[in-house]
Parts: C-alpha cells; structure tokens; sequence
C-alpha cells in the first residue's frame, strides 16, 4: 500500500525512515532497534501496549529525547533533530497525550507563540479562522484556553501545527480524552490532512481506531517491533497477538445476582472544586447496592477528581448525610473513618497516592490494610505484614522480586495488581475504583476486571470510574455518565450502548426517571 | 561532555554500609595532603585529633558526655524530620529545659524532696514541649513555617535566659557575674565513674535512643509519621492525619532538647549560665542526617562528632593547628560522608556526544 503513495506523490523516498533506533533508560530499554518507515500522504499507525517504548520514539522523531544509536532520515537524508523547535523547522508537528498549552491565554495567543517571526494577533486570529473552516476544527481565537472542553483544546493543539508548513504530523493517542462521537470527527479531520499530502503517525493501543482510520500498522512489543501489517486487511485478533505476544483474554461475566442492599448513596452531592481550573460538583445522587457494578463513564476533567475525593472522605462535605454507607450518614468522616464502616478506594495515582515509591511491599500493605491484625497495642506485627504482603503477591500473581521489594520496582500493571489485591483482600463491603486499569497491560487489565466481579459476586458494592467505555461494558451492571459534574442516571448496561453513551457524554441526557435515590431530580440537563 | 547524576534503580546493600568507611578513608586522605601542606606531620596530626583525645578513661568520659546531648537531642529531631517536620530551633528547647529544671532545683519548696532530680527531669521535658508547641501551633492553625518559628523562637528563650541570670535568679553571692546560684547535690545525676564528668543523665540518651528506635521503626504511630513525611497525598488516602503528625514531631524533638537542656544544668554546669549549651541544639541536626535518621547511626554519627570536636581543640593545643583547619578537616569528613551517600543513590553519567549527535544539521 505504501508503494501507492510513494507513486501518486511522485515521490521515491519515504518521507520519514528510522533505522535501528535504540533508547534505554537506567531500568529499561524502552526502543531496542526500531525500522520504521513513513510514506507522503500516509497514515501510519504505531501500535503497542502501555511500555511498549511508543512514547520514547515519537519524543526521539520530535527531537525531545535523544536515541542512543541509530539514524533518523528525513526525505532521504540523514538528520539529528536537536529540539522540537527544529522538529517544527522541519514541518514536524505533535499532539501530546497531554496538552501543552498555557490556560490563562486565549486560542490566539498560545498559537501566536509557536509560530516563527512575531505575527500580531489580530492576523493569527484571522488564520486559525481560515485552517477551522478549511479542516471543520471549529474553535472560538480570543477564548480563553481554560473555558474550553477537552476536545476543544486538541483541536487547537491540531490547528497549532496546521498553521505551519506541515509534512508530518504526530498524535499520541488523541482519542483517549474525546467521545466517540468527536473521535469520529477528528478521524474526518486526519484523513483531510492526510489527503493533501501530510504524513501522519498515529498512536495508540485501539486496534478498532486503527482499522477503521490507518493505512499501515507497525506493531511495537517490549521495545522492539513484532511486526508490520495492513490493518485494512489484518483482523484486531491477529494485530492482538502482535501487541501482546498472544490472544487477547475474556472476562467472565454472569449476570447480576438482584437487588442487595443499597451500600452506598449519594443524594444531592454539590461541592465546589479547590481547584481554580476544577469542575464543581452540582447535585449527584446515585445509588450502589450490594451486589452490583455500577460503572461511571465520562471525559476526565468532568468532576471524576472532585466526586472521588468527596466520596473516599479526603475531602469532607458540609451536610453528613449526602453520602451514607451501609447506612451510617459518612460526609463529615474523615477517610480513615469511613474504611472502618467498610469502604475500599483505589485511586488512579498509584505512585506517592496509593502507593509509597519508596517502602516495601509489606509496608505498603500495612498502608490500608492495618485493620487486618497487623497492628497489636499500637505496634506493628511483622509477621502479620509479610504474611499478607506475600498471599497479595502470590494470589494477584504480581510479579515482583518479593514482599520486601519497594513498590517503585514494580511495573505500572503489576503495581496496581497489588493494590487492587490489598484493597479486594480486606473484603470491603464497598469499594470504589478509579481507571482501574489505567496504563496497564491487556493481561493484567483482564485479571484486575476479573477481580472486581468476583468482588461484586462476593456481595461487595462496587463503583467504577473510568474513561474507558470497553472496560465498563466489560464489568458493569448499570452505567452512569458524569460530564461538567453533573451525573446522568444510571441504565443497565445491556439496555445501553457505545453510542448512547457517547451522546450523554457531552452533557446531553434525557430527564432522570424517578427513582428512590432520584426522586427529586426531575430536570433535565444541559451542559456543554 | 557532560557529567548527570542520574538515580540508580538498585542500591548495593553492600556500598549503604561501606560508605562510610570510604568516606573516612578519603577524610584521612585529605587530611594527609592538607597537614603536610601546613608543614605538620600527618600522623602526628591524626594522633591528636583521633588518639589522644580518648587514650585515657576521663577522655572517653569526656566523649561519652559531649555525644550524649547531640544523640538525645538528633534522636527526637529525627521523628519530625522523617516526617518532614522542619524542627531547627532544638537550641531554644535546650534553653527553655534548662530554665524549667533550673526553677525546680532553685526553689525552696522542692529543696527537701527525694523526688527533686525527677520533678527537673519532668520540668525539663515539659519546658523543650512547650517551647515547640508553639511552631507546631502556629503550623497547624495558620500554617506558619515551623522552621523560621521555631529558629526565631530561640533567640527568644536565650534571651529569657539572660534576663533571669542576670535579672530576678542571679546568684546573691555570686561577685555580680550572671549565673544563678549552684544547684543542690540532690539536683545534680550522680556521677558514674568517679575523677569523671560522665554522670547518670546519659543513661536518659540510652533510653531515648531504645524508645526512638522502637517507635520509629515498629510502632504503628512511627510509620503513620514516615508515611506523613514520604508523601502527603498517601497520607491523605490512608487517612492519617498530618496535623497530628506536626505535633508528634515537633513535640518529641521539644522533649529530647529540653532533657538535653537538664542533663547540662543538672550535670556538667551545676547552674544556670547565660550560655547552657555550645550550640547542641544545632550540631544534633547534623548528627541526625549523618546518622539517616536512624537511631543507631545517630548513635555513630552524636560519638564520631563528639570526637571531632575533642580532637579539634587537642590538635590546636597540642600541634599548633589553626582553628580554622580543624574545622576545615571536620568539614571534609562530613562532606564525604554525604557525598558517598548521594553515590548510593545516584550514579554519575558522563554523556559524551554519540554519533547520531554528532552529524549537526545544516538547515
């Protein structure tokens, strides 16, 4: 397929070739020997689990990181890319993962800084007016960057590069911040500039993103790349065992057991954020009974930091009775209080939140689980510690030098299999997750899903939050959606799908069905 | 090229431990160069700062007494510290103790009781805790910082000092000089080796080092505190509460400077002068780093400064050394002793320009 855009260019080079690039890191080699080739007009996928060593490249191709070995060839030629300003010299342009723009400035400005000379605003103004209209990136010049969604922001980080003379473009998994719906659109955008002659390399780990957007496919694995394929072509089951090395796994699911007990409920939650740039919170109610998954979808930014910190009681509300559990009024217990009536957290900062970098496995088990005998008349019982340290590491299959191997040595994946195991070994009645999966490879995604349901089948209330629809269809019985700290009701999640979701993610949901725990919320809602 | 220190993901358990050796064996190094320099016999130098200073029993006395306040003091300034409690004004807590043991001996209504030296000890410890309660206060209700509170504090409580020695407790019989009168016998540790200063009040250093080291490191409150220390969202997660962990620090370091502050008093001075200690206070900062915050090093790390400071004035009076190069050699030890703590760490990286680097572009 390649060779068809070499020929409709007219061009017999690749525009971008890497040879035999390696990086290693003090602990990692994260690019062992990286081909890749990138045609005009292309667009190429670069696909690989969290680790794989993606990032490490796309920072050596913009000149952030430098390989050390191996050679960079643009348009034929050899090349060091010294800075992401030469990168951008070269008509290089990226969309990070994370959004590189000043908050407090309008659309105009930030643009106005990346590009070369000093052009006055009122001309920057006039041509981000031109590319939006050309490519259908609407977005308001003079807004300020902090009012605007997510979505907005990428758009113009997109419109930041297509101001430039641009040959190649780098997205690092953009659609991990946009609903499926804007996915779709941004998708319309790319194959635009792809078809005008700009390559693009897109990252990401979501084989259907690939098949459905990308001309080619270099699969990464462990730092070093398991192979090259047509996606249009290749199955996601055989692009599956490229990323991973072999099938992909199943969770089972059977359906829930009925209706337990409510655990948890949240009636008429608002609670302003402490963050200047934070979403405040404006009337949840949602219930979580024994028994049941009840998942949270939503963009992050949307009130998922404020909702957690308020419900894991790190930060506690005016009135005690917004939030009960197991039917103690908890919203003025502080989060030591509130795991003694029962409650479980595992927040989706593992290092220096849920888990201490620097202490030992046992000592980061004692961290939540001291109320599983380990500590007697106010001193600690060693053997106590490492026995439980030990049956987590041995029953979560987290692979580690030992109980006694601090908890920076572990990989991301099997760190948070630790942590999942410390929280689901002290039998929480309810137990509240954030990303539970979150940069974790597709293995051990499936056995911390498998995990929670057996916990849920166990009789334990279960409220997941995450960003990733798949996952939640995967685990949840009932699916909610947060957006602008609103929260939508819940449904069953056979009785919902990808795209209704989709919609409600970007505020708009019909009017709450009353219900128990809803009864007075008869509005419907509106936010952008 | 470039030099970058860069962390190591596995520390040697073998070079933790050898670190100071290495570090002490560079010190002699050093040492060696710079007395030659001076003109000085290198062994004849390092006779009198290591040898002579503890080759007789009231020597080793002296070391014992000089390390013991430095320990006692590092060991409660080590409980803040691991949590990130920033405790500098342990001199003025010092001071406070002293005053608070001080009143006790000195006033007639106790003059008779057998529980005399107790009721100091007591007086002395409740008097370093309030001195810190104050910086622990103000943290914990305006957030004020415990560092510049807590330092400024001690020129307070030296100037506290000054006024009663010179003022309302000066010695009557005492030709004008600010002291306040001797202290009892009863108000004084006995002595534990005889034509010795070593009296009983090290023995308190010992039990505060066996409480520190138990509550450090196997009590569930000592770990609360670390985890406070290591990473304050952790703790928030947990549910520990960081106030609480502001006055644990704060509060012990207060303790230990204050039964610092009685041990002077009720040991070697006998009475209340405007200056009770040479700067302990601060000196047990230095100890408790380059003892890690553990109470075992601590113990290492109060003898070998005590040491260094013997040393020192044996080598002025006894080779001519000028004061400044004493210190400079003291100096150098803890300079080596830190920096082959750092090479535990961290590793040095010379980055020379690689081949791809080399090819510069021509745009």
């Amino acid at each position: 397929m390649s060779d068809v855009f070499a020929a409709a260019s007219g061009e017999k080079s690749a525009r971008l070739e890497l040879r035999g690039i390696c990086k290693s890191y003090p602990a990692v080699v994260a690019n062992d020997g990286i081909d890749l080739r990138v045609m005009p007009g292309e667009i190429h996928a670069v696909l690989g689990e969290n680790g794989a060593g993606k990032s490490t490249l796309m920072k050596i191709i913009y000149g952030v990181v430098k390989p050390d070995a191996g050679e960079i060839l643009w348009h034929g030629a050899p090349i060091d890319v010294a800075s992401p300003a030469h990168a951008r010299e070269l008509g290089i342009g990226m969309v990070f993962q994370h959004f590189s723009l000043f908050e407090t400035l309008s659309v105009a400005e930030n643009v106005a800084l990346v590009l070369p000379g000093k052009p006055g605003l009122d001309e920057v103004a006039e041509r981000i007016g031109t590319v939006s209209e050309r490519y259908g990136l609407a977005v308001d010049p003079r807004a300020l960057v902090h009012s605007l969604s997510i979505g907005e922001r990428q758009r113009v980080e997109i419109i930041r590069c297509l101001l430039q003379d641009l040959q190649m473009l780098i997205m690092d998994e953009p659609t991990s911040v946009l609903t499926p719906q804007a996915a779709a659109r941004l998708f319309e955008t790319l194959r635009q500039v792809a078809s005008e002659g700009c390559s693009i390399l897109y990252i990401s780990h979501k084989l259907d993103e690939i098949k459905a957007l990308c001309h080619r496919a270099t699969v990464l694995r462990a730092g070093k790349v398991s192979g090259t394929c047509d996606p249009q072509r290749e199955t996601t089951s055989g692009m599956a065992r490229l990323m991973i090395g072999r099938d992909l796994p199943k969770c089972n699911h059977p359906e829930a057991a009925g209706d337990g007990e409510a655990r948890l409920i949240v009636d008429g939650l608002s609670l302003a954020s402490e963050n200047p740039f934070g979403t405040d919170l404006s009337e949840i109610r949602l219930v979580v009974r024994s028994g049941e998954i009840l998942g949270i979808a939503g963009i992050s930014g949307n009130g998922q930091q404020e909702l957690l910190a308020a419900l894991s009681g790190e930060r506690a509300t005016q009135d005690a009775g917004v939030i009960s559990l197991c039917g103690r009024a908890a919203g003025r217990l502080g989060a030591a209080a509130r795991r003694r009536l029962g409650l479980c957290f595992i927040p989706e900062e593992r290092q220096g939140r849920a888990a201490i970098p620097s202490m030992s496995l046992i000592d980061n088990a004692l961290l939540t689980a001291h109320g599983q005998r380990m500590v007697a008349a106010g001193m600690l019982r060693a053997d106590v510690m490492r026995d439980f340290a030990r049956r987590c590491i041995d029953d979560f299959d987290v692979k580690c030098a030992g109980p006694d191997a601090e908890a920076k040595s572990l990989s991301g994946g099997n760190l948070q299999k630790f942590i999942v195991g410390r929280e689901v070994m002290q039998q929480p009645k309810v137990l509240v997750v954030s990303q539970p999966t979150w940069g974790v490879d597709v293995g051990s995604a499936v056995s911390i899903r498998q995990s929670l349901i057996d916990l849920r089948n166990a009789g334990t209330a279960v409220l997941v939050i995450s960003e990733d629809l798949e996952e939640l269809f995967e685990v949840c019985d009932r699916i909610a959606v947060i957006a602008n700290g609103r929260l939508s009701q819940a449904k069953r999640a056979t009785e919902t799908d990808v795209e209704e979701i989709g919609v409600w993610m970007s505020g708009l949901w019909p009017a709450r069905v009353a219900g128990p725990a809803n009864a007075h919320a008869d509005e419907s809602v509106h936010a952008t | 090229m470039q030099l970058r220190l860069e962390p190591r993901a596995l520390q040697s358990r073998a070079m933790r431990y050898a670190s100071p050796v290495i570090a002490a064996a560079l010190t002699l190094v050093m040492g060696f160069i710079l007395f030659a320099a001076l003109g000085k016999n290198p062994l004849a130098a390092f006779h009198a700062f290591f040898i002579a200073p503890i080759n007789s029993i009231n020597g080793v006395a002296e070391l014992f007494l000089k390390a013991s306040p430095l320990v006692l003091i590092a060991i409660g300034l080590a409980v803040g510290f691991r949590s990130n409690i920033w405790n500098i004004g342990a001199e003025g807590q010092l001071t406070v103790g002293a005053i608070a043991a001080g009143w006790v001996a000195l006033n007639p209504a106790f003059a008779d009781s057998p529980l005399l030296l107790a009721g100091m000890i007591v007086a002395g410890a409740v008097g370093g805790m309030a001195w810190a309660a104050v910086p622990a206060f103000l943290r914990t209700r305006f957030n004020a910082n415990e560092i510049l509170v807590s330092l400024m504090l001690t020129y307070v409580a030296q100037l506290l000092v000054n006024y009663l020695v010179f003022g309302p407790w000066r010695d009557p019989q005492g030709f004008n000089t600010p002291q306040s009168p001797l202290f009892a016998d009863a108000a004084l540790f006995p002595i534990l080796i005889e034509n010795t200063r070593l009296n009983a009040s090290v023995l308190l250093t010992l039990v505060a080092v066996a409480v520190g080291w138990v509550f450090l490191n196997k009590s569930f409150l000592g770990y609360k505190t670390r985890v406070v220390g290591l990473s304050s969202a952790a703790a928030r997660y947990a549910g520990f509460s960081e106030k609480r962990t502001v006055w644990i620090g704060m509060l012990a370091g207060g303790a230990a400077a204050g039964l610092a502050g009685v041990g002077e008093v009720a040991g070697p001075l006998g009475q209340l002068f405007p200056t009770i200690s040479p700067g302990y206070g601060f000196t047990a900062i230095i100890v408790a780093f380059v003892g890690r915050l553990d109470p075992v090093g601590i113990v290492f790390a109060g003898l070998l400064m005590s040491l260094l400071y013997l040393g020192g004035d044996s080598a002025q009076i006894s080779m001519g050394l000028p004061a400044a190069a004493a210190s400079l050699f003291q100096g150098a030890l803890l300079f080596f002793l830190l920096g082959a703590d750092v090479l535990v760490n961290y590793r040095v990286r010379v980055i020379r320009a690689g081949p791809v680097a080399r090819r510069s572009f021509s745009a």
